[in-house]
């Protein structure tokens, strides 16, 4: 048990959800990719605070802060895709390439 | 110890990979649930049980939440089909392989400092304080974006709010509504 191995951890979860935010394409799955790599930051914040600084709560702090923002991401983007396919049926993220430019 | 932590941390990874592989929206749902509680193991084996026990509680619900959702807005929510449903598949894999090697070559070449200080012999009791002292700033601006987060959220999901409806003054004789009925009208 060491820093580097919860690293490596958390790296390869982030990369994992990197590849599902990028490659897929349902709206709903996209959003699983963001929370997977929140996931590895997760992580990632536990490690450091535990091997690197355990006399503070800044490692504590920071994972209160991601666990607020994947209920924000979560909250939101449903929100989000629930206005969109209202507004025109689109549930695939290749139907809301407007700004793409 | 180390037991532990190589089974939690292999089950993050290949229960986060399946998120991503398996067939069906509840598999899918339930497995990227198991990372999390994978994930939540681990940071409870490194001394942080409230966190720990948080991650494991909101997630239950949060995934439960998302079932809803995904049967809501899939195309093929009861997995009776292979699911392809990927946009620049190689693309997306260069680009997640090449930040996974660019953050391991990090983590093993860097010089990490040394652990200073130790832990307080109450974590929870440590975390309190501090969320309610010096980093009262970090709660404050929580709070403020969890309550933005609600008013944002309900306004984008409502269909027709009372301005469609009863006029931009809200003082329309009668609602307009797309069909008759209702109290009074």
């Amino acid at each position: 048990m060491t820093l580097q191995l919860f690293l490596l951890t958390a790296a390869g979860l982030f990369a994992i959800g990197l590849y599902g935010a990028l490659s897929q394409q349902s709206i709903v799955m996209l959003m699983m990719g963001l929370e997977l790599m929140l996931n590895g930051v997760i992580l990632a914040a536990a490690a450091c605070w535990y091997f690197l600084a355990p006399g503070g709560t800044e490692g504590q702090v920071l994972i209160v802060v991601v666990v607020t923002a994947m209920a924000v991401e979560m909250a939101a983007g449903f929100a989000v895709a629930t206005a969109i396919y209202r507004a025109r049926q689109v549930d695939m993220t290749d139907g809301a390439a407007d700004l793409k430019g | 110890m180390t037991v532990a932590f190589w089974v939690l941390a292999a089950a993050a990874v290949v229960f986060g990979f399946g998120v991503f592989r398996l067939n069906s929206m509840a598999q899918v749902t339930f497995s990227l649930l198991a990372s999390f509680v994978a994930v939540a193991g681990l940071v409870l084996l490194l001394g942080l049980s409230y966190l720990g026990v948080v991650i494991v509680l909101m997630m239950v619900i949060e995934m439960v939440i998302m079932a809803v959702f995904m049967i809501m807005y899939m195309m093929n929510p009861a997995g009776l089909m292979p699911m392809a449903m990927y946009h620049n598949k190689p693309g997306a894999m260069a680009i997640s392989v090449g930040t996974f090697v660019l953050l391991a070559t990090g983590i093993l070449l860097v010089d990490w400092p040394r652990r200073t200080g130790a832990p307080a012999p109450d974590l929870t009791f440590a975390l309190g304080r501090s969320l309610m002292g010096e980093q009262m700033l970090t709660m404050m601006t929580l709070g403020i974006t969890l309550f933005a987060t609600i008013v944002a959220s309900v306004v984008l999901a409502t269909g027709r709010g009372r301005y469609d409806r009863l006029g931009d003054d809200l003082d329309a004789p009668r609602a307009d509504d797309p069909l008759g009925g209702g109290v009074g009208r």
